[in-house]
């Protein structure tokens, strides 16, 4: 009953939709503020009522209700229960239930916090909202019913795909989630921006904490997703430029280029038919990334042919969103006035550079996920495109963009000059030479350009904080002064200074875990030995154990690391019983930022074991740095100035800055 | 009837390779065994390069020095004999995809048919530089021209005062 209940509720819900979708719209066309406050309550009553058919699913999944589809393929009644938990979005129709959750969430969000928008923009917004949810839940509905019931219930599930029974599954979609979908928020905020055809200030100071939110989301997602395919894979790789990857990395991305250029938006009235545009492309890589993903096609075209109903449907929900946003961008942006003349070298030219290389890197990425499919569509011709190509354009097109990082903030805004900018950052420019000629001088294999890139990290890490060094100066104001001052800056300062200390953090474990990685294969017996930096692994012995849903083989090593400490190290082949599926549970030893990374192969007959061993130098550092990144967002985000609920006053500060700019036509 | 998709060319091979993955996928081992490397280090080292950036042909996205499953081992013992037997990296790569196709490697060749591909990143930026040099220029020039001939005058009268 429940479960029929929370399919009942979904319908409901798209029926309100389709409500919401038109009245408010018309009621902002026309000026009548009941219809446009309509939405308001519309939004709310929706996301409780995908609220209570989420629950519903879940419902099912604990209790392991057998006879829904959804769940007798996708769990099992032994699975651990954060595990019955996590199935729920394990799979195809549940992930998609979760995508129309977070979505009604944020939208009644935006009806909850907004009380301060105008209210055309908000029923607009809202309405927008509406649409993007019409269109997934009757996708949800129409062909990935998660509801369905089965006429013979069987006792049993079928289990959830091993590889997905962890922790990682837990977290990393309903992040990765968040973050695409907040992204439909600032959409939400440009589509509303082209139909009334106003946008100021206040819009880029909405369309930025929004932006901040789905950004910090959607780091979290992605180097979650990295560190999970790490150690859950037990390759040993932890970026494989995998079109699935490539597909939560495009709207990250163009979330990082619309971050910085709704910055100059928001201070300067410059770039803002671009920021609309970015802000359109964001959302559209995101519904890109999800049809890329549920549609099958990236398994293989013929995926695609089999089962054309829901790829085709997908299809068509993207051809209309960005089809349909960049036609009314296309007939719309010229009622747009952009303002606020600025000189090449000055804080918004060096955030049109960003933006350059950022956009550029993006549409490399999406020109190579989708080159061989286009080929084939063009002439039959199969090719692949992989990691080495996107080494090769991704990595050298980044390199002056990291070059420039700590330049930006430090230019002052309309006329910048560099010189003096430079004058801020000998240190920086110290510390980068340092640690060039320290790793030419202690380490002769390493190439001159992995030197190269690991004193951009430097440069990076010790130039992010030249801004904030310059605002204290200890040097003058004294340490006590200086800390005052310190504690005074804008949170949004903080931010950019952590964020790109973030960024040097992940080149440096980037470049030192490329270089200096080690590896030793060895098939090992019992008693056996293998070396590898200084580490002693010895193969100990075999310990059978039995799981409420797989049996394993625990290897036990005992590991001598060089500085003499004493460790067990297990990885573990298991065998999970309803599928019948093995997997390799890798072990990991952390050490510093470095760590011993043990992974299993075959066993053959005479129990010799495959032993795949890695020293990963530095390798956290990649996903450290994106906890700074994480945390430099979140700063930025409780700056005072930039908080959701004080757009009064920033309405005002916009008025004074329109008034003082430069008029742009003359 | 005009045939836009020959099936027997198209498909028989790759459901060939479907089934031989769902024979052999389960007996799970990991990449490049003990067994498979060569002797002389540098030739094992040039093997890796190599089998880095070909692919294994019935996994989604993965190379063949990552995969377990036993084409990619082939394709692995393959190389290193090509390479035993004195063939440089070109030629080894020359033989495997004159066998598999181009399909088999990770990194496309530059051609006619990848143009679009290889050339889109330097495209873009020059690109974006143009049209922001040439922005900078009708922004330049026209604020110059932007004066009415009534603050023309005002100009011309106010350096007249100062002469």
């Amino acid at each position: 009953m429940i479960v029929e209940l929370g399919h009942y509720t979904l319908v409901l819900a798209l029926a309100l939709a389709m409500v919401q979708s038109v009245v408010p719209v018309f009621g902002a066309k026309i000026g009548h503020l009941g219809l446009m406050r309509m939405a308001n309550q519309t939004s709310i009553m929706m996301a409780v009522l995908i609220s209570f058919s989420f629950g519903a699913l879940t419902w099912a999944y604990v209790n392991s209700d057998f006879s829904v589809t959804n769940v007798w393929q996708n769990s099992h009644s032994l699975q651990p229960m954060l595990y019955k938990y996590s199935s729920v979005w394990g799979n195809h129709e549940g992930s998609l239930l979760l995508w129309v959750l977070i979505l009604s969430l944020f939208a009644s969000m935006v009806s909850i916090f907004g009380k301060n928008l105008p209210p055309e923009l908000k029923a607009n917004v809202l309405g927008v909202q509406a649409w993007i949810l019409v269109a997934f839940l009757s996708f949800v509905l129409i062909t990935s019913n998660p509801f369905e019931r089965l006429d013979n219930p069987p006792l049993e599930g079928k289990d959830l795909n091993p590889i997905l029974q962890d922790v990682g599954l837990a977290i990393h979609p309903p992040m990765l989630y968040i973050g695409y979908v907040g992204l439909s928020i600032t959409f939400a905020f440009a589509m509303a921006a082209l139909i009334s055809g106003r946008l100021d200030a206040a819009w880029a100071r909405w369309v930025r904490p929004w932006t901040l939110i789905a950004w910090i989301f959607l780091t979290a997602g992605i180097a979650m997703g990295s560190y999970w395919a790490y150690y859950e894979l037990g390759w040993g790789g932890w970026w494989f430029w995998d079109p699935v990857e490539n597909a939560s990395f495009m709207p990250w991305l163009a979330a990082t280029a619309l971050l910085h250029s709704a910055l100059v938006m928001e201070k300067r009235e410059a770039l803002k038919i671009w920021t609309v545009l970015l802000a359109i492309v964001a959302f559209s890589m995101s519904l890109l990334g999800t049809f890329l993903v549920r549609s099958g096609v990236l398994t293989s075209v013929h995926a695609f042919a089999t089962d054309p109903e829901r790829g085709v449907f997908i299809l068509t929900i993207l051809v209309l969103f960005i089809g349909g946003s960049l036609t009314l961008f296309v007939l719309r942006a010229g009622i747009l006035k952009s303002g606020g003349l600025f000189a090449p070298i000055s804080r918004e030219g060096a955030l049109v550079f960003n933006n350059l290389f950022l956009t550029s890197a993006l549409a490399t990425v999406l020109v190579g996920t989708l080159y061989p499919l286009m080929l084939e569509a063009v002439n039959g011709a199969k090719i692949s495109v992989g990691p080495p190509f996107f080494n090769l354009t991704f990595g050298p097109l980044m390199m002056p963009l990291l070059l420039a990082v700590p330049f930006g903030p430090l230019l002052s805004w309309k006329r910048g000059d560099l010189l003096a900018a430079l004058s801020h950052l000998y240190w920086a420019f110290g510390a980068a030479l340092l640690a060039i000629i320290l790793v030419i001088a202690f380490s002769s294999d390493a190439p001159i350009l992995a030197a190269l890139v690991i004193g951009l990290a430097f440069w990076l890490m010790i130039g992010a904080f030249a801004e904030i060094s310059l605002r204290t100066d200890v040097r003058k104001n004294g340490l006590a002064k200086a800390f005052d001052r310190a504690r005074g800056l804008p949170g949004s300062t903080w931010g950019t200074a952590f964020a790109h200390f973030g960024l040097g953090v992940t080149l440096l474990g980037i470049v030192s875990v490329s270089i200096f990685e080690t590896e030793v294969i060895k098939a090992m017996k019992v008693g056996e030995s293998a070396t590898i930096s200084g580490h002693q692994l010895t193969l100990k012995g075999i310990n059978p154990r039995k799981a409420s849903n797989y049996n394993e083989d625990i290897i036990n090593f005992e590991v001598l690391s060089p500085k003499g400490e004493k460790f067990i190290m297990r990885p573990a082949k298991r065998i999970y019983t309803t599928r019948r599926m093995p997997t390799t549970e890798s072990a990991i030893n952390t050490s510093g930022f470095s760590q011993l990374y043990v992974s299993l192969g075959e066993v053959s007959e005479n129990n010799l074991i495959t032993v795949r061993m890695w020293w990963k130098p530095q390798v956290t550092l990649i996903w450290l740095g994106s906890l700074f990144m994480m945390f430099g967002g979140l700063l930025s985000l409780a700056d005072r100035r930039l908080r959701v609920g004080a757009p009064k006053r920033a309405v005002k500060q916009a008025k004074v800055e329109t008034d003082v700019q430069v008029p742009a036509n003359g | 009837m005009v045939r836009f998709f020959d099936f027997n060319k198209r498909m028989k091979p790759v459901i060939k390779m479907l089934i031989i993955a769902m024979v052999l996928i389960p007996t799970q081992s990991l990449a490049v065994n003990p067994g498979e490397v060569l002797v002389d280090p540098v030739l094992e080292q040039r093997a890796r390069n190599l089998s880095s950036k070909l692919r294994c042909l019935v996994c989604q996205n993965q190379s063949i020095d990552d995969s377990d499953a036993s084409l990619a081992k082939d394709l692995r013992v393959l190389l290193r004999k090509r390479l035993v037997a004195g063939d440089s990296d070109e030629q080894v790569v020359d033989y495997i995809v004159s066998r598999y196709g181009e399909f088999v490697l990770l990194q496309p060749r530059f051609g006619f048919h990848t143009l679009i591909l290889w050339s889109m990143p330097v495209a873009l930026i020059l690109i974006g530089f143009l049209v922001l040099l040439f922005r900078l220029k009708r922004r330049s020039t026209k604020d110059t021209l932007n004066l009415t001939e009534e603050e023309n005058a005002r100009i011309t009268k106010l350096l007249g005062k100062v002469d």
